[in-house]
């Protein structure tokens, strides 16, 4: 039976690493190539030798789908495609194939030119990376090969996340990467149509979450910000340089043109401007109000948002900083935090979710002292708040979006396990599908009963449809036909034309059969008896007729009468039927020999 | 398979497929030459347009002098000038299911059909054709409303009075088509009902079609379609270039195996080369700005204005103009610019490699930054101001009959130091010209159309290779001021199949299967026969179900077992209810062999005659006789069921089945 099969090498049961294997109808995809925030070691990177042993990537994978521009969804793509070797396609969206590159730039800066990793991708990696990329449009669909078809979907989350159905004949798997259901101040909410696929693989962050209204939190986020501010205290956000970034800096810029403040916010990263360049050329996949808008304003140019210098963070007075990266696991994020820890006027707001083992995550699950590099402690004083503003679907927007696509199976990535136990649990009881959540590098199979398309010959198609439209739809019409099968292709056409277009003639197979009747009357009286009989009650349904030449025919069937050679008082009657008739036939003869009903005349 | 034709216009098509039970309207373009029969729309009091003399009839009649004025030597309607609808009768709009938009040009006509046709399907064009066609309807209601005009003329329509008109007035077609300029209101309506489509999206039409637009190569977001179901194919080119421009370039290899193929949107000006005309253009534009005189272009406020404006930001330095003020005359003039950046993904490869790095794919935006081409929404307010001569102005509309260009034909016609430069191909350029003779400012016609012309045609229809193909007549014959350019025409085998307005054709297309889903239990229960090498048959005796234009087979219902013990049912009751569905026979049986099976099965008496055809097999002690022949065999017996069963399943042994 055709199955289905994915194993995950990274974001099974985990947050972090994303990276998918999928093997459907003889075709390998793999879903994403992440690196994990966690880790420094081998384990930041998916396994690949879990692929392939010794032989080529290329050999094996048909093509690799990457989702969105967050590291830990690309972040080993130069590593694999440079290092490991893959030259085969790689699809992404045009934003993320605009974005992508600096993102890992950045990355790799980090982790070569400051932490002094060696044996690490380089710049031209990433450049050679990039260049097996090929840009996919939102509905774009995509013939990878002449079986293999990919179509892109709008996912929210970030700018050009997508969501990605791979299909192959009739047999289809989606995969969403991180998505967003309820539209934002800078992205519109998810959307996929009924594609009905067999695998619905869907991320699951937020699968226990159900959060509380938008507009609550973001009140709660700016009265935060705005009570340290007025105390003269320091609030820093750590943030991703693209995405929730963004949508922040629109609420506080917002905020401060209408609160009319005056203490400054900061944006520390040099890719800021970039960041906002790439909003602006890609307007198309923003949200509707700023789409219709961007000509009058565009939302991107920001007014009280200035550009931050490392020495301001040693200014007195209060400030809102933005910082990079997001989990407080690395760089200047990291650096402002140490420096303003300790003064419980301070505030760290953690906009969104941070992976285990990063600061962000100990000070989140409450470590006030901190183990940092060199064995020193430090106290962290500063008050610490957690809003969650990532853009991914919480609980009551993943079963929204089953909802819309209709799967025939769930199985559920990048979430922890225990609350993936939880989601399961709902969405087998709301859907009666089967779901699935495997851990990293354990294959689950699904399997798949696609109907076989073939092509029916219109003649036959027609035969049958204008029998079809007899009134009574109880007794579902039979349709007969010869399925030829040569090579791949498939038909369906009559018999008479099988016979024909393979040269044969038709075999005839004739019954006829003696019926004895016990009748003294002549011949033609016999059969009138017979006509009325069978004309009378029994073969309504039937055209029964009587000829001129004496005979009588029930649909093809012929009967005859002679009289018996030997007794007058008996007549023969012949019932001739063809094999196609066998069964009308059959039941003629039996009918008949039970004699006829005794003459009314 | 029929197709409609509503538009005579080879450029600006409108046409309905019926294809499989769906109506597809493709295209609706608006004809605006008819607006050539009027009196521009001067945007200040002018003193020559306003004194003109009433039109009298060679009889002295004045009964048509306050809708007809004479005007340098020409006769001229004065009135809200009026555009040529696709045909609205040949055919119910309101059945229509859908309509397919190729490029921003060819939806000109849109809100006609959807707000008073009773319309209530939906429109699928892609982002760019939406947001420019916008912009190109705004400008166009926006210089029609900006002047209001008190009458509009009907008088002349009358078909007793149009025949005693001067032409071209008496020789105007479709004059009862005519109709005034939609609103705004009218506008957004129309859009509002338009669904955004990707290039090689697959939108599902009703289970049965399938349509999927390609790029053309022609403008931002222009595309082809391809309309097909499983077995037929129709592509419908319109407005295509293969020339490299800013937009993405056309895709050609998905209309390949095209079972028809409409070809319209061919170049208006199949003898002038566009590269050309864009030097020829810039030179122009130099030696008059040189001279100290002005520049105008008239022009649509987007398309071939962006590759304008990147020739001349190559070219204004060495040709030492960097001084030299660029303006851009339009109420959607900013958001036209402001719009080209941001489709980078309809963009060709070199545009999109800028948008990653991250910088506007078009230089225009340096220009606008460096002060060199400044754009306002109208002549009046901030641009009176600014306005500095010499300079160079791009404004619409290219039929000088409305929009901010009247001003300028006014203002600088009189000096022989200005230039008009004609780029759009659209009107012809002496009748643009006629209400404003006569004129000492220099005309320059340097039409700029880069889409198909018939030597890339030829070559396009041997690389896809159509079935048939099917075009406006026009194309099917040289260019009527050129009859002996026979190479300005389409050249291919089968002859192209022509059509006129109005006019209903039949595509030559005979349909020969149709998709049908097997489903797995019904393919589980087939059993395959091989019977030639390489070709295995199987019967199917299935439930057919027709749901959505879907056909699937599924498995026959079990027959439901007699309960035991219920008395056996009346004859009556037994009928059978299904058609037969015994499966043809085929093959012959050798009677030596059949006679051996027979003995093997405990008949002991058989006798073998031959016949002139065959040979008949005798069971004598059941009186049972069997005639074989090649290709026939026929059992007569008594009747002894069991028998007449026995004999038949051995018979069947022989055949194989259908």
């Amino acid at each position: 039976m055709p199955e289905i099969k994915v194993t995950p090498l990274g974001a099974g049961q985990d947050v972090g690493r994303s990276c998918i294997l999928v093997s459907i109808a003889g075709k390998n995809v793999m879903l994403d190539c992440g690196m994990h925030m966690g880790y420094n070691d081998d384990r930041r990177f998916p396994d690949f030798s879990y692929i392939t042993q010794n032989g080529r990537l290329t050999d094996f994978l048909d093509c690799v789908i990457i989702s969105h521009f967050h590291l830990d969804h690309c972040g080993a793509l130069p590593y694999f495609s440079e290092m490991v070797g893959y030259d085969g396609p790689i699809y992404m969206t045009h934003p993320t194939k605009a974005i992508c590159p600096i993102l890992l730039e950045d990355y790799r800066k980090i982790t070569v030119d400051k932490k002094g990793e060696i044996n690490f991708f380089t710049s031209q990696m990433i450049k050679d990376c990039m260049k097996k990329v090929v840009a996919v449009h939102l509905h774009q669909t995509v013939q990878v090969d002449e079986e293999l078809e990919i179509k892109a979907y709008y996912a929210g989350h970030v700018l050009g996340a997508a969501m990605f159905q791979i299909k192959v004949g009739c047999e289809s798997v989606v995969y969403t990467g991180d998505y967003n259901m309820t539209p934002d101040r800078h992205l519109g909410a998810a959307w996929i149509d009924k594609c009905r696929p067999d695998l619905l693989i869907t991320e699951s962050t937020y699968a226990t979450t159900i959060r509380d209204s938008k507009r609550c939190r973001e009140r709660d986020f700016l009265k935060k910000v705005h009570e340290t501010v007025e105390r003269g205290g320091k609030v820093l956000i750590p943030v991703f340089a693209l995405g929730r970034a963004q949508e922040l800096c629109i609420l506080l810029e917002t905020f401060w043109e209408r609160m009319n403040l005056k203490a400054p916010i900061y944006f520390s990263t040099g890719l800021t401007e970039k960041a906002n360049h790439y909003y602006k050329l890609f307007i198309t996949w923003t949200n509707q109000k700023i789409r219709k808008t961007f000509v009058q304003r565009n939302m991107f140019e920001f007014k009280h948002i200035k550009a931050f210098d490392r020495a301001f963070a040693d200014n007195p007075g209060p400030m809102v900083v933005f910082a990079t990266p997001g989990m407080l696991h690395a760089g200047q994020s990291l650096q402002i935090f140490k420096k303003w820890a300790g003064n419980e006027k301070n505030m760290v707001i953690m906009p969104g979710y941070c992976v285990q083992g990063t600061v962000g995550h100990k000070i989140l699950s409450g470590q006030r002292k901190l183990e940092m590099e060199g064995r020193q402690i430090l106290e962290v004083k500063m008050q610490v708040e957690y809003m969650s503003f990532s853009a991914h679907a919480d609980a009551k927007g993943i079963m929204q979006l089953i909802r819309q696509a209709e799967p025939r199976n769930v199985l559920l990535v990048h979430g922890e396990a225990k609350k993936m136990e939880f989601l399961k649990q709902k969405i087998e009881q709301e859907f009666h599908v089967s779901c699935f959540m495997p851990a990293n590098g354990e294959t689950t199979t699904i399997f798949t009963n696609p109907s076989i398309p073939v092509d029916i010959s219109l003649g036959l198609l027609k035969r049958e449809t204008a029998l079809g439209l007899l009134p009574d739809v109880r007794k579902p019409q039979l349709m007969h036909g010869t399925l030829m099968m040569k090579d791949n292709s498939f038909r369906l056409v009559s018999p008479e034309q099988a016979l024909k277009e393979l040269g044969l003639a038709e075999h005839q197979l004739r019954f006829t059969c003696r019926v004895h009747i016990q009748d003294p009357r002549k011949e033609h009286e016999t059969v009138l008896r017979v006509y009325n009989h069978l004309k009378g009650q029994v073969l309504k349904d039937y055209s029964v007729q009587h000829l001129p030449d004496g005979s009588i025919t029930v649909e093809s069937i012929l009967i005859q009468a002679t009289a018996h050679s030997e007794d007058q008082g008996t007549k023969v009657l012949l019932v001739s039927w063809t094999y196609q008739d066998e069964d009308l036939g059959s039941y003629l003869t039996a009918l008949l020999k039970k004699g006829l009903p005794p003459s009314t005349s | 398979f029929f197709q409609y034709c509503l538009s005579g216009h080879p450029t600006l098509p409108c046409n309905v497929l019926k294809f499989k039970s769906t109506t597809i309207m493709l295209d609706c373009g608006l004809d605006m030459t008819s607006t050539l029969n009027f009196l521009p729309l001067p945007l200040v009091q002018s003193p020559r347009l306003s004194k003109l003399p009433g039109w009298v009839l060679k009889d002295g009649s004045t009964f048509l002098d306050k809708e007809l004025k004479e005007c340098s030597g020409h006769v001229f309607v004065d009135s809200v000038p009026e555009f040529c609808l696709p045909e609205t009768e040949l055919l119910d709009l309101s059945t229509v299911d859908v309509i397919l938009i190729s490029n921003y040009h060819c939806m000109m006509a849109l809100p006609y059909i959807t707000e008073y046709t009773g319309f209530t399907g939906t429109v699928y064009a892609t982002e760019p054709t939406v947001q420019i066609g916008r912009l190109l309807m705004e400008e166009l209601v926006n210089s029609i409303e900006r002047v209001p005009k008190a009458q509009s003329a009907s008088m002349w329509k009358n078909k007793e009075v149009q025949r005693l008109l001067p032409a071209p007035l008496k020789d105007a077609v479709e004059v009862s088509m005519w109709r005034k300029c939609y609103t705004m209101p009218e506008v957004n309506a129309a859009l509002s009902k338009i669904q955004l489509v990707g290039y090689s999206q697959k939108i599902e039409l009703f289970g049965a079609v399938q349509v999927t637009p390609l790029s053309s190569g022609y403008a931002l977001g222009s595309s082809n379609w391809i309309i097909q179901s499983h077995y037929e194919k129709v592509s419908y080119v319109s407005g295509s270039s293969l020339l490299t421009t800013h937009p993405q370039p056309m895709d050609q290899a998905s209309l390949k195996n095209s079972d028809v193929l409409i070809l319209t949107g061919l170049t208006q000006i199949p003898t002038a080369n566009p590269d050309g005309m864009v030097g020829e253009f810039c030179s122009n534009l130099a030696m008059t700005v040189r001279n100290g005189g002005n520049v105008l272009v008239p022009c649509y406020p987007s398309g071939v204005i962006y590759d304008l404006l990147e020739c001349l930001y190559q070219y204004i330095d060495s040709a030492g103009l960097s001084n030299v003020p660029f303006y851009f005359i339009s109420p959607v003039a900013n958001s036209s610019l402001e719009f080209s950046q941001i489709f980078a993904e309809w963009l060709c490869h070199n545009k999109q490699t800028k948008v990653y790095l991250p910088e506007p794919p078009f230089p225009h935006a340096e220009l606008i930054q460096t002060n060199k081409l400044k754009h306002y929404p109208s002549i009046h307010g901030e641009f009176s101001n600014d306005f500095k001569q010499p300079c160079v102005v791009f404004t619409g509309h290219p039929s000088l009959r409305f929009g901010d260009v009247v001003h300028f034909m006014e203002l600088w016609g009189k000096s022989s130091l200005n230039t008009v430069i004609f780029t759009e191909p659209d009107f012809s350029y002496l009748d643009a010209l006629a209400p404003y003779q006569p004129l000492a400012m220099k005309c320059v016609y340097c039409p700029i159309d880069t889409r198909l012309n018939f030597i890339q045609v030829s070559k396009l229809l041997k690389e896809v290779q159509p079935l048939h193909v099917v075009c406006p007549e026009q194309y099917t014959q040289p260019p009527p001021t050129q009859s002996h350019r026979t190479d300005l025409m389409i050249d291919c085998q089968p002859p192209p199949m022509s059509y006129r307005r109005a006019e209903v054709l039949t595509l030559p297309y005979k349909r020969r299967y149709e998709k049908i889903e097997i489903m797995p239990e019904l393919a589980d229960s087939l059993v395959p026969l091989e019977i030639k090498p390489g070709i295995s048959l199987a019967t199917v005796s299935a439930v057919l179900h027709t749901k959505d234009n879907k056909h699937v087979l599924q498995l026959p219902p079990k027959p439901p077992q007699p309960t035991a013990g219920k008395k056996r049912k009346r004859v009556s009751d037994e009928v059978p209810e299904c058609k037969p569905l015994k499966p043809l026979l085929s093959g012959s049986i050798p009677v030596d062999q059949f006679v051996q099976t027979l003995e093997k099965h405990g008949f002991s008496d058989v006798k073998v005659e031959d016949t002139a055809k065959g040979h008949i097999v005798l069971l004598q002690e059941a009186e049972t006789l069997i005639q074989i022949e090649e290709d026939s065999t026929h059992i007569i017996c008594d009747n002894d069921e069991p028998l007449r069963v026995k004999l038949r399943d051995l018979v069947l042994k022989f055949l194989q089945k259908f």
